[in-house]
């Protein structure tokens, strides 16, 4: 579907781009050289007569790109100009076309898949001949390629589960032998997809014909999607529970499995990255009636407990440096000259640490005001990686969920983070026997041990406990 | 309903829609009422305009002379100055092929939609069989095409019966078989299902045999001329058809026009579709009224109303070229697609192609194809063109509104390469505003 560039001011530009080159990697791919080349095509025919048809980079920004549909099947013969195949960039989906004449020798990758820019996508055979030797190195190249382009994986939406076993394709006696295997179109698309021999399916459809679900079974992978079908008027459609699956073993029949997001998958890095750390925690008992109420009087202010416990933080980190610190090679200290506090905070099913910069250095007031940009920003996905990744040092606080204590993880990259529980009211004891009822609040600090030592971390609680118990100069 | 289920087109427009369902009787209705209402539309402006409605069946008995009443009852005999025969077409079913209504159904059964089957063969693969397969295949059936002919889609520009092919039936839940016939359809009965035998087309030998839970009998609709009564006026019908000439009127066995005999719509057989018929209509009245008219086909356009949907006025390609063979001019064609337009793209709608076969001497309006979004709406610029004569140098300056679809069309007149220039400036009065 070539289309001729128009008088349009819409700056999409649907020129289509012509190009398959011959073996060698050495030329770049840009429209211009190949138009130069098209002068001397002798000059370049290396050996090879099979051509590859390259994943084309349809954008300065495209790195990887999806077949939408290879409009050539193999064993096409194709003209030079004309369109093989549609490519999804970042952009919009181009139309392909062959720079050279030839015969479509072998798809290499598939409609649906993706493969970065530059791989191969395609062989172009010269004469009937070469056909065979193209699909063979398709073949070859498929196996060995660490690219995504091999077709014979099925591209199950998530990673692939080997459990779809766990609905075993009813074994029956095969049915009263139909003279033919019957399978429904679907079927025999899916066989073609996921390359099943469809003769071999059992068929469990009426009059034993192969049904879609008989063909996933027997390429191994869980019914994805639910088929259309009608509502019954009485129930509304209620939608799968996704029931999330345990790690490695199979997940229970029933359950759901639902891949990462970006977010999620960057946490999960973050997390067992810090399995490589020597971690140790230290508790602390505050007591916090005097921050409560502080905090009563500075909230129509705008300033959240959030706030006040960072620059309480902060101020203590001024006097116990290495507590700020981080070790990032294993074998010295980096002293860090800021004190940035990052905050944990639950958005949207995914976890984020936006961070308050220099906060020993402004007032709760200005504090506050920041955070909340933050927290705003964070919500709406706009945090430059400035606001997520200069942090120092955490504070983590699930006190609004009634919890009282909890052991954080140690973020990559920092020296400590503080897990802060809800102030509950205690009974307390005196050093002279009396008892009284005071709000207390524990605190829990997870630290470095190859730079933040048992008296550092006790030390600096203490400090923060001062602070907290006497929170005048956090006004300040 | 397939919009809704596709999930993928919602979440690019942000927008995330839960399970859809559908509740069978209630798109049947809506259907069903649907009809009504426009026949009782219809019934009542006939009214309004004081057209006197006889009903029963008619069949001419002589010049200026028609009865009517119930079957096989005398009934009554009216007079009137001029006769114009419309009584349409039914649904053609080949021989060998028992309809039950129930598994095996034509178009009249299926426009009921007494149910949805799991998987259903349609025989014929022209606009009607797939517009129920667009239909089917959107309430979760699975569909298989059995086409005589080696093409799907014939009648089509075949251009665009490779991009229809491509977005219409290969993604989805469709295969097909062609260059067959079915000499036998067996509907399901004693727990069996239809059966379908199909023969090679060419070598008449068996090919396969197909099983399965419903079948369309969609290969074309046949005239319903029987006793019409037109040997008393000395007509002969071909193949069912009543012959006519260019003015609609009725030709008898020896090509001569019977005075004030008319024939419209499928009876005659030129061209099948119900507006062309309207319009057959409007050139026999406009005769009658005095005025002579005689009806330009070729500016009628005809469409599709799969989704996207397929529209077409004058030739296809193929034709095009060979008529310019013949009488020795040259034929260009320009293209346009669908993803360059901006309310397409906002759509998300960009699968779609619109093509121009035209003459770059004089700038004349061969053909136009569309195939995407709106596409039946959108033909109706290029049919104005051909029926008024008007050239591509005199059209593509006219100004289109942003952003529509109509755009589309604006870029094919804007693209096309023609040799002669506009026609003299259109002398434009300044009018004071």
């Amino acid at each position: 579907m070539a289309s001729s560039p128009f008088l349009s001011q819409i700056p999409i530009n649907n020129k289509t781009i012509s190009f398959s080159s011959s073996l060698s990697p050495a030329f770049p791919f840009p429209p211009s050289t190949l138009s130069r080349r098209k002068r001397n095509p002798n000059a370049l025919r290396v050996q090879a007569k099979i051509r590859e048809i390259f994943m084309p980079a349809l954008s300065s920004t495209m790195t990887e790109g999806k077949i939408v549909s290879w409009i050539k099947s193999e064993g096409d013969v194709l003209s030079k100009g004309e369109s093989v195949v549609v490519v999804e960039s970042d952009k919009a989906d181009m139309d392909v076309e062959t720079f050279y004449d030839g015969i479509l020798a072998a798809i290499v990758v598939p409609e649906g898949e993706t493969a970065p820019v530059g791989a191969p996508i395609g062989l172009l055979a010269e004469t009937e001949e070469e056909i065979a030797e193209a699909k063979a190195k398709a073949a070859s190249k498929a196996g060995g390629s660490s690219s995504p382009a091999t077709p014979i994986s099925p591209p199950a939406t998530s990673t692939p589960v080997p459990a779809a076993i766990s609905q075993p394709p009813p074994a029956p006696a095969a049915p009263e032998g139909p003279r033919k295997t019957t399978a429904t179109p679907f079927a025999k698309k899916l066989a073609k997809q996921h390359k099943v021999d469809i003769n071999k399916v059992v068929g469990t459809g009426p009059y034993g014909r192969i049904t879609p679900a008989d063909v996933e079974a027997a390429a191994g992978i869980a019914v994805s999607k639910p088929s259309v079908s009608p509502a019954s008027p009485a129930a509304a459609a209620a939608p799968v529970k996704p029931v999330a699956s345990s790690s490695a073993p199979p997940p229970l029949p029933g359950s759901n499995v639902v891949p990462f997001t970006s977010m999620q998958a960057a946490v999960s890095k973050n997390m067992v990255e810090s399995l490589s750390v020597p971690t140790f925690r230290v508790g602390y008992p505050l007591t916090s009636d005097a921050l409560d109420a502080l905090y009563e009087k500075v909230k129509p202010k705008g300033v959240t407990m959030t706030a006040l416990l960072a620059k309480a933080a902060a101020m203590a980190l001024v006097q116990h440096p290495v507590v700020n610190a981080s070790c990032k090679d294993g074998k010295s200290f980096t002293y860090n000259s800021n004190i940035n506090i990052a905050v944990a905070v639950a958005i949207n099913g995914g976890l984020i640490t936006p961070v308050l910069q220099d906060a020993d250095k402004l007032d709760l007031y200005l504090l506050s005001k920041k955070w909340k940009e933050l927290v705003e920003k964070a919500r709406a996905k706009q945090l430059q990686p400035q606001d997520y990744n200069s942090g120092t040092f955490t504070l983590s606080n699930l006190g609004m969920f009634g919890v009282d204590r909890f052991d954080a993880i140690l973020p990559p990259g920092q020296g400590a983070i503080m897990a802060v529980g809800a102030s509950k009211p205690t009974a307390v004891a005196d050093k002279d026997g009396f008892f009284s009822v005071k709000s207390k609040m524990l605190v829990n600090v997870t630290a470095d041990h190859r730079i933040i030592y048992g008296a550092d971390l006790a030390a600096f609680l203490q400090t923060f406990a001062r602070i907290i118990e006497n929170p005048e100069s956090l006004t300040l | 309903m397939r919009d809704l289920q596709n999930e993928h087109h919602m979440k690019a427009l942000g927008l995330q829609v839960a399970a859809a369902g559908y509740d069978r009787q209630g798109v049947a209705d809506h259907a069903n009422n649907l009809a009504t209402k426009i026949r009782n539309n219809l019934t009542n402006s006939m009214k309004a305009l004081g057209v006197d409605i006889l009903t029963g069946v008619g069949s001419i008995l002589g010049p200026h002379k028609v009865q009517y009443g119930k079957l096989d009852s005398p009934g009554n005999i009216v007079t009137a100055k001029d006769i114009i025969i419309a009584t349409g077409s039914v649904p053609f079913v080949p021989k060998g092929i028992e309809v039950d209504g129930k598994t095996v159904i034509t178009s009249d059964h299926a426009l009921k939609l007494e149910s949805v089957p799991d998987w259903i063969a349609i025989v014929g693969s022209g606009y009607i069989g797939l517009e129920f397969s667009d239909v089917y295949t959107a309430l979760g059936s699975e569909v298989t095409f059995i086409e005589a002919l080696d093409q799907l889609m014939p009648g089509f520009d075949p251009e665009i019966g490779k991009l229809a092919q491509r977005v219409l039936i290969n993604p989805r839940k469709i295969d097909y078989h062609t260059g067959v016939f079915a000499t036998k359809i067996t509907p399901a009965k004693n727990g069996k299902p239809v059966t379908i035998e199909l023969i090679d087309a060419k070598t008449k030998e068996p090919k396969d045999i197909l099983e399965v839970d419903a079948a369309l009998i969609a290969t074309g609709r046949a005239p319903f001329t029987d006793g019409l009564g037109l040997d008393s006026v000395h007509v002969e019908r071909k193949r069912g058809f009543v012959p006519v000439d260019e003015r609609m009127r009725v030709l008898d066995f020896k090509g001569d026009p019977v005075p004030h005999l008319y024939c419209i719509g499928d009876a005659n057989g030129k061209m099948m579709l119900a507006h062309a018929a309207s319009a057959q209509g409007i050139s026999v009245v406009e005769q009658l009224t005095g005025r002579d008219h005689v009806l330009n086909h070729l500016s009628i356009p005809a469409a599709c109303f799969t989704h996207p949907e397929i529209s077409m006025v004058g030739l296809t390609e193929p034709q095009a070229r060979e008529k310019a063979e013949k009488e020795g001019f040259e034929v260009s064609v320009a293209k346009t697609s669908f993803k360059a337009n901006t309310k397409a793209l906002a759509e998300n709608e960009g699968e779609g192609l619109a093509k121009l076969i035209y003459r770059p001497d004089n700038g004349e309006i061969l053909g136009v194809h569309i195939f995407g979004l709106h596409a039946a709406d959108l033909i109706h610029e290029a049919s104005n063109a051909i029926a008024l004569g008007t050239r591509i140098q005199d059209i593509k300056l006219a100004v289109h509104a942003h952003p529509t679809l109509s755009e589309v069309i604006d870029e094919l007149f804007k693209s096309a390469k023609v040799k002669a220039h506009a026609s003299g400036p259109i002398v434009n009065e300044p009018v004071a505003v």
